[in-house]
């Protein structure tokens, strides 16, 4: 099974990677964000709602964590159901309101959502330690096994993306999942079939923001230190342009297009003062040119192409 | 498809119904009932109410005035969900599918009222639901045999032609189990082979128990197809019938004809 052979993979790449400490790092941060991604992917490729504040989920995740860690010395194992719960909680009563109406009314609640709990993240100082960030988050050890080291680290991160693959891949190919889709295709016929698409919506809403919270509990013991500037919403603009680019409604997609965008500024030194611009630019032209994501689009056009030779047309 | 005896009153009721869009008073007063069983007929000229009439009894938008009753239920406080699980299922006057998705995928979703599997079930995939998922997809094809797409299963429902998204669509309503199903305009745009076969297919849904109400512009189609006839004009009811009862109508042959 594909599933089987990805963890193989991970299991390989760890190994080789022993002692290389940059490129492990590198790896779990890809890991950390491909958990986002796919995420949010199930809300935008799939259900086809947008989300423009999905970094604000990925910092209550961290900040639940860290405040319940530091400030109360509760273990991180305890704290994770409480970021997970609080995620799930605050995205409900966001989405609850936003998600009954069809249309962009979500993008443009989660837009000011975003805003809001980044002012928060930086101005309720006790709780999150306000623009300094909050130090002293520890790092997270099992049964005695310390799982800080680079490698274990890697493990923990991507065996979680690897079972959010998984719950991704069952949710899409159930009931729930056509139900999904077939709100993205036509909100109007999917409701006249009796999907409740308000509940559907919100239903994955919730999800995803819960998968990001995940994302933040792991990165905030992987740094021991979190701060506002990472939850802001240039996050939230590169966490769709992720799912953009690694094309709407494909699971591996996202672990594509978290790659891409993780490595790009690694790599492209210029890219970190334009960021902004090139995030702005790559979604534009993916949104008009290829408008299911550009796996999705090469595909599509792969297919177009193939079925021109043949020369077979429907009907 | 489930028979619960027969009803003296109709299946559908609508008792005064109102509705009005700002200044537009879409559907006036209109009152008649469609009876288990048959196969009526809505007509009247565009724009003379007959879609919101469907919209209306579906509860894609609750009515002014008036009452619609189904199935001797009130439906003023009912969520479109709970409509179509109660046994009313519809078609667009424009098909409206799910495209990318694939033709078994379209009427798969169909079957959602008439599944369980959630969120959770399925994440854990246990055999319960294994097994709906199985029978779904059986029941599915079931229903592509029966509107003879059996074998376009596997193509995106967006690829067929036009008279094929049609019939995915009624596939997609049968799959609900209805007791009562809306067709809004289903022979538009089909030629009159297509439109002959949809004649044929809408008997074999009758004959299954299925009650059928469509708005049809295809006057030879609905003259032959139809039990009885309501004919709408202006938002209000003009006549009600049967065909030839219709068809000799003064008022009707009036609005017809512009007079
Ligand atoms: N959702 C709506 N909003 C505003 N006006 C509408 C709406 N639906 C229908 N109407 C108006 O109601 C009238 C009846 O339309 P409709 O029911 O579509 O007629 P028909 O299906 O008989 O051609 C038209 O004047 C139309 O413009
Ligand atoms: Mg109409």
């Amino acid at each position: 099974m594909v599933f089987t052979l990805f963890a193989a993979v991970i299991i390989c790449t760890g190994a080789a990677l022993e002692g290389d400490y940059y490129h492990e790092q590198l790896l779990t941060f890809i890991g950390i964000f491909t958990l986002l991604a796919v995420g949010l992917n199930m809300l935008m490729g799939y259900a086809g709602q947008i989300s423009l504040g999905h970094a604000a989920f990925y910092g209550i995740g961290a900040y639940t964590t860290g405040a319940l860690t530091v400030h109360l010395q509760w273990s991180p194992w305890a704290s994770l159901p409480c970021a997970l719960i609080m995620a799930g909680v605050i995205a409900y009563i966001v989405g609850k309101p936003t998600l009954k109406l069809s249309g962009y009314y979500l993008g443009m609640g989660t837009l000011g959502f975003g805003m809001i709990m980044h002012v928060l993240f930086r101005e309720w100082t006790t709780i999150t330690g306000g623009p300094n960030g909050l130090v002293g988050i520890p790092s997270l050890s099992l049964w005695g096994l310390d799982l800080s080291t680079g490698r274990n680290y890697l493990y923990v991160v991507w065996g979680c993306v690897l079972l959010t693959f998984f719950i991704c891949d069952r949710l899409v190919n159930s009931r729930v999942g056509r139900a999904l889709r077939a709100i993205h295709y036509s909100e109007q016929a999917a409701s006249a079939v009796g999907v409740d698409t308000a509940k559907a919506k919100l239903q994955v809403f919730v999800f995803s923001a819960v998968v990001a919270a995940l994302a933040g509990f792991l990165y905030a013991h992987m740094v021991m230190f979190i701060s506002p500037g990472t939850f802001t919403f240039l996050a939230s603009v590169k966490l769709v342009a992720m799912v953009v680019i690694g094309g709407m409604a494909s699971i591996w997609g996202a672990l594509l297009g978290a790659t891409f965008l993780t490595l790009l500024p690694e790599h492209l030194s210029v890219f970190a003062d334009y960021e902004m611009i090139i995030y702005g630019g790559i979604l534009m032209g993916v949104m008009i040119f290829l408008p299911q994501g550009l796996t999705r689009g090469v595909l599509d056009i792969y297919e177009k192409f193939r079925a021109k030779r043949k020369g077979t047309v429907e009907d | 498809m489930k028979n619960s005896g027969p009803n003296e009153k109709g299946l559908l009721r609508i008792e005064n119904a109102n509705k009005s869009f700002g200044g537009v008073h879409a559907v006036r007063d209109v009152s008649f009932e469609v009876q288990e069983g048959v196969i009526q007929a809505l007509i009247g000229p565009n724009g003379a109410g007959k879609t919101t009439l469907f919209n209306l009894i579906t509860g894609v938008f609750p009515l002014d005035t008036g009452h619609i009753i189904f199935n001797d239920q009130d439906t003023g406080d009912k969520k479109i969900f709970n409509l179509v699980s109660m046994g009313i299922a519809r078609t667009f006057q424009n098909v409206e599918l799910f495209t990318g998705m694939t033709v078994l995928e379209n009427v798969l979703v169909g079957l959602h009222v008439r599944t369980k599997c959630g969120f959770l079930g399925a994440i854990a995939r246990l055999p319960n639901v294994q097994r709906e998922e199985k029978e779904a997809r059986e029941k599915a094809m079931h229903w592509l045999d029966f509107v003879g797409l059996a074998h376009a299963a596997n193509n995106k429902a967006g690829d067929l032609a036009f008279g094929w998204q049609r019939s995915v669509e009624i596939a997609r309503a049968l799959a609900s189990e209805p007791r009562l199903m809306l067709l809004d305009e289903p022979a538009a745009g089909l030629n009159a082979n297509e439109t002959g076969q949809l004649g044929d297919l809408m008997r074999q849904i009758r004959d299954l128990g299925v009650t059928l109400l469509l708005v049809e512009h295809d006057m030879s189609l609905t003259m032959e197809i139809a039990d009885r006839i309501v004919v709408l004009d202006q938002g209000a009811k003009l006549s009600e019938g049967t065909p030839r009862e219709v068809q000799a109508d003064e008022k009707v042959i009036a609005a017809y004809l512009g007079a």
